[in-house]
């Protein structure tokens, strides 16, 4: 493994390894540029991946709390853990369950399709969709997407063949077993799918794309990359003309470095990625690093989920198979009679003991709360994922309350549920719970919001300086060669789990940094 | 969770053998099993106060059929704090002394209005919370109430009854894919 100088101003500093930070720094060393990749957590292996859900969770999850404010169910559910994401080498890969849509046309012009929604910081992509499709065409191929490009779908697990049957009876026709960037057979030098139902625990046999074993060894092949595990990236500095000039950091010792750069990109996951550029203020940017529009941290999107579980009286033992196999697109579409704007997706859910009572369950305890988990064999889940409606003060700030071990504000999270949100969400599991009562459940349940495991828009992409944090390649407005690699760039939410578009945002702007770079411009 | 992990590892170490349902004796400083099929050590709860909470945490997850070493678990968790966290150890025994000794033997819709009227208190919240954690995360739970759990060892569930379930129509292969193998 390469080892660059900490005075070297030549190489490019990726901060994160997860989707955006893997992905570009497995791009950028194949153009030939140096990469020192940064990542607060451990390394990880197939073998190391714990087979125990809760030492797991430990293992692989951001586990330092966060301070929140607003009207969302994990402000008392869990006001410790707004989001569920990672905090190892791979980022959010590696626990991800492989949910590949892409956005669609009118997602992407969401303030014009949807109109003047009072109370949302709605505005269109500064790009279109058939600019990003190109990009989704290649991160299909990258990610060895099924149903795309040849790949077969995943067959049909227990779980699904209820979703199927309930949605096929309801009418819907757009059903099958989902986008996954998860091998339905061998390829990419990884193995296929052996429906082992522990895509959230890290994926022991590789069938899961995840840059843990796929863009980071890559990006190791080349030579150009410095991969610095448990360091944590606390400030990005820069020079008296605007330019960053590098990062301080602490490092697995504990010890404060500096390392020179290039080029930045900044992958931290949209919550992290904000409270870093927070973090960085200086007397020339006293709001926060590349916050002169006021955007950093803001237009906080999470996606409306919740589960959804139909309880039968025969078995189904869902959580047999990988987790995320079905989905029904058909609310997936702008249809304002059905009292909102926006649409989501139905994805196939299923969740271990003990997580299902922890975060899948409405609230409840004696006889009627044991009779579902009594039931436990014969549950059938689905998860619910829609677009929510970005708002200027659903945002990320530095935290009052609580620090990190560092001594540095952690992230706090405030977010307010829209009236829009509410009536998308109650229509998802009214829709829900009609697909399982049509296929005969005698029971059906609705969970509360769990923690966020989407985390967008806090570093908005905008044409005008003025209504966001970076132009449409994800490069800041106010410093040029400090660019955003992770879904806070994305303008608004749309209804598609977000790790496809953010590889295919990354490819492209990578593609981008390569001609700026050749260009004599960056 | 880890330390929920901790203690369904504890629980393995207890045996895997199916455990007779037994009423469970609390003795000083020891919750067993009458058969003595399993105890777990506790460090900080008198015998009534472990009484008290495992009614309480029986009433908050009344699973008939479970084994009590299950609940003994939990017991042993919330213990484990009240033994290291002195904030812990008031919540628990404060909470326990406002229900009584006499708690553990009301019957159950008694044992339920009391709780009922401690719900709001951390006492009762944290007490529910370590049971979510702790009662359905050791193997004893998951084999009751059917979580399989890992099956990486076993070459996965593809071929042992991802795709078992019969009381609904197949899917068309066009909406899903055809086996690997």
């Amino acid at each position: 493994m390469s080892k660059f100088d900490l005075t070297d101003s030549d190489v490019v500093v990726v901060v994160g390894s997860g989707a955006g930070g893997g992905t570009m720094a497995h791009e950028l060393t194949r153009r030939g540029l140096r990469v020192v990749l940064f990542e607060a957590g451990r390394r990880e292996t197939l073998a190391s991946f714990s087979q125990n859900p809760g030492t797991a969770y430990a293992q692989l999850t951001w586990l330092e709390p966060r301070s929140q404010t607003g009207t969302w169910d994990p402000v008392k559910n869990s006001p410790n853990q707004p989001a569920w994401h990672c905090r190892t080498v791979g980022g959010t890969t590696v626990h991800w369950t492989g949910a590949t849509p892409r956005l669609r046309r009118y997602e992407m012009q969401a303030r014009t399709t949807y109109g003047d929604v009072p109370g949302t910081s709605l505005a269109d992509w500064p790009i279109d969709y058939e600019e990003l499709k190109r990009w989704y065409l290649v991160a299909e191929r990258r990610l060895c997407v099924t149903r795309r490009n040849g790949n077969p779908g995943m067959p049909a697990s227990n779980n699904f063949k209820v979703m199927y049957n309930g949605a096929k009876r309801l009418g819907y026709k757009r059903v099958h077993t989902n986008y996954l960037a998860i091998n339905s057979r061998a390829q990419d030098g990884r193995g296929f799918c052996i429906q082992q139902g522990f895509c959230v625990q890290g994926c022991k046999v590789g069938a899961k794309w995840s840059t843990l074993y796929t863009e980071i060894p890559r990006a190791e092949a080349t030579g150009r990359l410095d991969l610095r595990t448990e360091c944590f990236v606390t400030r990005i500095e820069h020079d008296a003309s605007g330019r960053a000039t590098g990062v301080i950091y602490r490092d697995a010792a504990g010890q404060e470095q500096r390392q020179k750069a290039r080029i930045i990109c900044v992958a931290g996951n949209a919550i992290e990625t904000a409270r870093l550029l927070l973090l960085s203020e200086s007397a020339r940017f006293p709001q926060g690093l590349a916050n002169t529009s006021g955007q950093v941290g803001r237009n906080y999107c999470h996606h409306l989920t919740g589960f959804v579980w139909g309880i039968f009286d025969e078995p189904v033992n869902a959580t047999r198979g990988v987790v995320l196999g079905g989905v029904v697109e058909d609310e997936n579409v702008h249809d304002p009679r059905r009292g909102f704007v926006g649409g989501y997706h139905l994805e196939l859910a299923s969740l271990d003991l003990p997580t299902l009572p922890l975060v899948g369950l409405p609230y409840g305890w004696g006889r009627d709360f044991a009779s579902i988990m009594d039931n436990y064999r014969n549950m059938a889940g689905i998860l619910i994922n829609g677009e929510d409606m970005p708002r200027s003060d659903n945002r990320i700030t530095l935290s009052r309350t609580l620090k990190d071990p560092h001594g540095l504000p952690v992230a706090h999270v405030n977010c307010e549920e829209h009236p829009n949100d509410i009536a998308l969400r109650s229509h998802a599991q009214r829709q829900a719970r009609r697909m399982y009562e049509a296929v005969g459940a005698k029971r059906t349940l609705s969970s509360a919001t769990p923690p966020a495991t989407h985390q967008m828009g806090t570093a908005r992409m905008s044409k005008d300086p003025g209504h966001g944090v970076t132009t449409p390649f994800g490069r800041t407005h106010d410093i040029s060669n400090l660019f955003i690699s992770d879904g806070s760039v994305q303008t608004t939410a749309g209804a598609a789990n977000p790790t496809l578009t953010i590889v295919a945002l990354v490819l492209r702007q990578a593609d981008y940094i390569g001609r700026e770079i050749s260009a004599g411009r960056l | 969770m880890s330390e929920a992990a901790n203690l369904s590892e504890a629980a393995v170490a207890l045996g895997r053998r199916r455990f007779v349902q037994v009423v469970t004796a609390v003795l000083s400083g020891v919750l067993t099993g009458l058969d003595r099929a399993w105890a777990v050590e506790l460090h900080s709860l008198s015998p009534d106060q472990s009484s008290t909470l495992l009614a309480m945490i029986h009433t908050i997850a009344p699973h008939d059929g479970l084994d009590d070493a299950a609940y003994a678990l939990v017991a042993a968790s919330l213990d484990a704090d009240a033994a290291s966290s002195a904030e812990s150890r008031r919540v628990l025994t404060e909470g326990l002394a406002g229900l009584g000794v006499e708690f553990a033997h009301d019957p159950e819709p008694v044992r339920v209005r009391r709780l009922q009227a401690v719900e709001p208190s951390p006492f009762f919240q944290s007490v529910r919370i370590k049971t979510l954690l702790v009662l359905y995360n050791n193997p004893i739970a998951w084999t009751h109430f059917g979580y399989e759990g890992e099956a990486f060892s076993k070459g996965g569930y593809l071929l042992r009854g991802f795709n078992d379930l019969k009381w609904l129509p197949d899917v068309p292969i066009a909406a899903a894919g055809r086996m690997p193998v």
